[in-house]
C-alpha cells in the first residue's frame, strides 16, 4: 500500500463513520413523544449492541469454538487441547504458578494497603506518606519489571565485577555472595508477584483509606467508650465497616492478577518456570502457532475470570442499595 | 458546536495532508525510462531492451538497508530501460503470504527463509526460474545455495545476499601476547581452551537471554555442532523431524555444546557460574572479552554491532572472529542465513531482473555499497572491491569458498511450537541444570503430530 492509498482508506474510513453516526441521528431524530423515546434509546442503543456482539460476543464464540480444534485451527480435536492444560508438566506448572499469585497477590497486597491506611489515617504527613506508596499505580506493568528487573539483577562475585541489582548489592554489603533470583522456580515466582503487590498495594490503600474516613464518627466514638482497645476496634469496628470496600479491592486485584501478563513476559518472558496463563496464552497463539491450545487457555481464564467479576459485581450492587 | 467546529478543523487537516502526499508522490515518481547502451552496459547487454517495463518488488528490508538495496539497481535501470519499482515493508512476511494466496502478488518477492518460500511456491502462484537464471545461479552458487532455491526439484528463486553465523570472537591481542593460534579443527579449538582454563581462567563466555526468545544462541550452537559431528545429511534429517529430536545424533550435538556451555571450567568468563548464561543478555554475552575475563565468545556476525563504540574490530584490533572450524581443517559447514527471490510473474523483464541479481555484476555492486547489504555467496563477487567491515569480509571469504557446506539456521526451519518456543525454553532449563535426556525428551514432545 503506497501512503495515497492508506490516506484514502482513512478517508474513507472516516466518511463512513460520519455517513453512519448521521444516518442513526436522522431516523432517531424522525421519533417524536413517549413511544418514540424508547426507539430513539433503541436506535441510539443499537451500535453499541452491534460492536460488543461483532467486538466481545463473535470473537468469544470463534474462541470457544477454536479451543475444540487442532493447532493449525482445521481439525476437530474434542477435549484434547484442555486435556493438555491440566496434563502436560509444563502446563501443569503454567497452572500452579497462576494459582500461586492468584492467591498472594490480592490478600498480601490489600493486607499492606490496609495496614498502611490504618497506620498513616490522620497522620500530620498523611498526604505526602501515601503518594510514596501510591506512585507505583502511576507506573506502568511494564516500566515497573524493568524497574524490579534492575532490583534482582545479577552479577558475578569476582573481583573487577561490580553489582548493578540493588538487591544483590545490599547482600554483598550485608557480608553475603550475590544470588540469580530469577532462576530457581518456584521462589522466582514469588520475585515477580512482590511486582504486583508493590504496584496494587497503592490502589488497595486509597481506596481502604477512603472508606476508612467514610466510617460515623459516631460508632467509633460509641466503641471507645466501651473501652475498646487498638486491636478491639479494628476488628470489631474498621473490618466490619469497610466489608464492601474491602471485598471489591480484593476481587479487583484478584482479577487483575489472573490477567496478569506484562511482567511476566517482561522480567522472564516466562522462562524458567515462571508462565501463567496469559503468558502461556499468548506464547501458544502467537508464537508456537497453536490456535488451538492458546484458544483452550484463553477460554480457562474466561472461566476462570467471570465468577470473581459476578462476585464483584454482586458486592457492588450491595454496597450500593445499602 | 465546539465538537463540530474541531470536527472541521480535522477534516480540514486529513484533506490537506492528503494533497500534500499525492503532491510528493507524483513528485516521487519518475516518467518512463528509456535504455542506455554506453560502454558502462556491457555486461547488461544479455537482458535486452526494457524500455518501459517496470517489475514490482516486495521486501521486508526497511531503512537504512532498502537505500542500499536501491542503489544496486541503478545501473539495471539505466542499462535496460527497466524500471524496478520496491516496496519495502517490515509487515513483509505475513503480507506476501496474503497477497499470493488473494492471487494479488509482486512480481518478485524477496523471501529470507526457506520455509516461507515453499509455503508460497504451495500457494501455486510462483514460477520457477528461466533458464537464464538457472545457469545464472549453476555459475555462482554452490548447490547449497540452489537447494535452498528449490522446491520438489524444481528451481524457482536465486539467492541474493547472505550471512554467517558460524563465528568464535576473540581478542587477537590475547593471542598475539599469549602466542596463541586460531584454531583449524574442533579438537584444537578445545585444546586451546583447556590450555587457557589451566591458566585459572574461564576461556569462554556466553549469555543467552532475548526476553521470551531466551534460548535462542543455543539453538545456534547445537545446529553448529550438529553440523559438525554428523554433516549436512543428517542434519537435514533433523531438521526436517526425519530423525526424531531425541535420537542419538542430536542428543549428542546437545552433549557437544555442554562440553563448552555446561563445563564450569569453561564458563562463565567475567559474568558468573554456568546458570549466569541463562541470566546474561545475548547482547553482553561476549564483552568480557574486551575486559580480558574471557577468551571466546561463539555469535553470529552481526554481533559486531554490540561492541561499544571505540572497539576495533580488525585481525590486529580489539576483537575479530575465526570461523567456528570443523571436525577436520577439510570440513567447512557454515550455518547462517540468506534470502531468494521468489518471481510470481512469467515475462522477460522479471526473469532478466532475477538473472541480473544472481549475477557477479550485482554481487559487486552490492559490496561496493557496503553496510548490511555487502555480503553474498556469489563466488562471482569481487570481494577486493568490498567497502565492508573486516568482519563482513571474514564471512565472504567462508561463504566463497569452494569447500564451504552452507546450511540454514535450522529451529527456524522447524515448526513454531519447536523452533520459537520448546528448543529456547528447555535449552535455557538445560542451562539452569535439567539433563540433555530429558531435554530433548521434552523437545521431541513438543513436536507437533501429524
Amino acid at each position: 500500500m503506497t501512503s495515497s492509498e492508506k490516506f484514502t482508506s482513512m478517508l474513507e474510513a472516516i466518511g463512513l463513520f460520519v455517513a453512519i453516526v448521521g444516518l442513526i441521528v436522522l431516523v432517531a431524530s424522525r421519533f417524536g413523544g413517549r413511544r418514540g423515546d424508547r426507539v430513539v434509546a433503541g436506535v441510539f442503543l443499537l451500535p453499541t449492541v452491534v460492536l460488543v456482539l461483532v467486538g466481545l460476543v463473535y470473537p468469544a464464540l470463534r474462541t470457544i469454538y477454536y479451543s475444540f480444534y487442532d493447532a493449525a485451527g482445521s481439525h476437530y480435536a474434542g477435549l484434547d487441547n484442555y486435556k493438555t492444560i491440566f496434563t502436560s508438566s509444563d502446563q501443569i506448572t503454567v497452572l500452579r504458578n497462576t494459582v500461586l499469585w492468584v492467591v498472594i497477590t490480592p490478600f498480601v497486597a490489600t493486607a499492606i494497603g490496609l495496614l498502611y491506611a490504618i497506620l498513616v489515617d490522620k497522620a500530620k504527613v498523611e498526604a505526602l506518606a501515601k503518594a510514596f506508596i501510591f506512585l507505583p499505580m502511576a507506573i506502568s506493568f511494564v516500566g515497573a519489571s524493568i524497574i524490579w528487573k534492575f532490583i534482582y539483577e545479577y552479577r558475578p562475585d569476582q573481583p573487577g565485577v561490580k553489582q548493578i541489582g540493588l538487591l544483590n548489592q545490599v547482600l554483598v554489603w550485608l557480608g553475603g555472595s550475590p544470588h540469580q533470583w530469577l532462576i530457581n522456580s518456584p521462589w522466582n515466582s514469588l520475585f515477580l508477584v512482590v511486582v504486583m503487590i508493590w504496584i496494587q498495594a497503592g490502589f488497595a490503600m486509597t481506596v481502604l483509606s477512603a472508606a476508612i474516613k467514610a466510617i460515623p464518627e459516631d460508632i467509633v466514638e460509641a466503641a471507645r467508650l466501651d473501652g475498646v482497645k487498638a486491636w478491639g476496634m479494628f476488628r470489631f469496628v474498621t473490618v466490619p465497616s469497610i466489608r464492601p470496600a474491602l471485598i471489591v479491592v480484593l476481587t479487583t486485584i484478584g482479577i487483575g492478577t489472573l490477567k496478569v501478563f506484562d511482567i511476566v513476559r517482561t522480567m522472564t518472558g516466562g522462562q524458567f518456570d515462571t508462565s501463567v496463563v496469559a503468558n502461556e496464552f499468548y506464547a501458544q497463539s502467537f508464537r508456537s502457532n497453536n490456535q488451538g491450545l492458546g484458544a483452550a487457555l484463553a477460554v480457562l481464564l474466561f472461566l476462570l475470570v467471570v465468577p470473581i467479576v459476578l462476585y464483584n459485581v454482586r458486592q457492588l450492587r450491595r454496597s450500593e442499595t445499602r | 458546536m465546539t465538537a463540530l467546529a474541531s470536527r472541521h478543523r480535522a477534516f480540514a487537516l486529513t484533506a490537506s495532508l492528503l494533497t500534500l502526499t499525492l503532491a510528493v508522490t507524483a513528485c516521487g515518481s519518475s516518467s518512463k525510462k528509456t535504455r542506455s547502451t554506453g560502454p558502462e552496459c556491457a555486461a547488461y547487454t544479455q537482458y535486452g531492451d526494457l524500455s518501459g517495463k517496470t517489475v514490482k518488488v516486495f521486501t521486508g528490508i526497511v531503512t537504512p538497508e532498502d537505500a542500499l538495496l536501491k542503489k544496486t539497481w541503478v545501473p539495471f535501470e539505466h542499462c535496460t530501460g527497466a524500471t524496478i519499482k520496491g516496496t519495502f515493508d517490515k509487515s513483509f512476511e505475513t503480507q506476501v503470504l496474503v497477497q499470493a494466496k488473494a492471487g494479488n502478488p509482486p512480481d518478485i518477492a524477496i523471501v529470507p527463509q526457506p520455509g516461507l518460500l515453499q509455503q508460497l511456491v504451495a500457494t501455486g502462484k510462483a514460477v520457477p526460474a528461466s533458464a537464464e537464471t538457472t545457469a545464472m545461479v549453476d555459475k555462482n552458487f554452490s548447490t547449497d545455495w540452489k537447494a535452498y532455491g528449490s522446491v520438489n526439484g524444481t528451481f524457482y528463486a536465486p539467492p541474493q545476499n547472505a550471512s554467517m553465523k558460524s563465528l568464535v570472537w576473540y581478542s587477537p591481542k590475547e593471542f598475539k601476547d599469549k602466542g596463541y593460534t586460531v584454531p583449524t579443527t574442533l579438537d584444537e579449538l578445545i585444546t586451546l581452551s583447556d590450555k587457557i582454563a589451566a591458566t585459572g581462567k574461564k576461556p569462554w563466555c556466553a549469555g543467552i537471554g532475548s526476553g521470551e526468545a531466551t534460548g535462542w544462541p543455543i539453538t545456534d550452537w547445537m545446529e553448529d555442532m550438529m553440523l559438525r559431528l554428523w554433516g549436512p545429511d543428517e542434519y537435514d534429517k533433523w531438521v526436517q523431524h526425519k530423525i526424531a529430536f531425541n535420537s542419538p545424533e542430536p542428543t549428542a550435538a546437545l552433549d557437544e555444546v555442554g562440553k563448552f556451555l555446561k563445563n564450569s571450567k569453561y564458563v562463565n568468563g567475567g559474568l558468573g557460574n554456568v546458570k549466569s548464561i541463562a541470566t546474561t543478555a545475548f547482547q553482553d554475552g561476549g564483552l568480557p572479552i574486551l575486559k580480558g575475563n574471557c577468551s571466546f565468545h561463539r555469535q553470529a556476525s552481526f554481533y559486531a554491532a554490540n561492541w561499544p563504540a571505540g572497539t576495533t574490530v580488525s585481525p590486529d584490533g580489539d576483537v575479530f572472529a575465526f570461523y567456528l572450524p570443523g571436525k577436520t581443517a577439510a570440513d567447512k559447514p557454515v550455518l547462517g542465513g540468506g534470502e531468494f527471490m521468489l518471481g510470481f510473474r512469467d515475462a522477460p523483464e522479471v526473469h532478466a531482473f532475477q538473472t541480473f541479481v544472481a549475477s557477479g555484476e550485482w554481487a559487486t555492486l552490492a559490496a561496493q555499497g557496503g553496510g548490511g547489504r555487502a555480503v553474498s555467496a556469489n563466488k562471482a563477487a569481487d570481494v577486493s572491491k568490498c567497502t565492508c567491515s573486516e568482519i563482513d569480509k571474514l564471512a565472504f571469504q567462508v561463504l566463497q569458498d569452494p569447500k564451504a557446506i552452507f546450511r540454514f539456521d535450522g529451529s527456524d526451519a522447524m515448526p513454531a511450537a519447536v523452533g520459537s518456543n520448546s528448543f529456547w525454553k528447555q535449552t535455557t532449563s538445560w542451562i539452569t541444570g535439567q539433563s540433555t535426556k530429558t531435554t530433548v525428551d521434552k523437545i521431541e514432545a513438543s513436536w507437533p503430530k501429524g
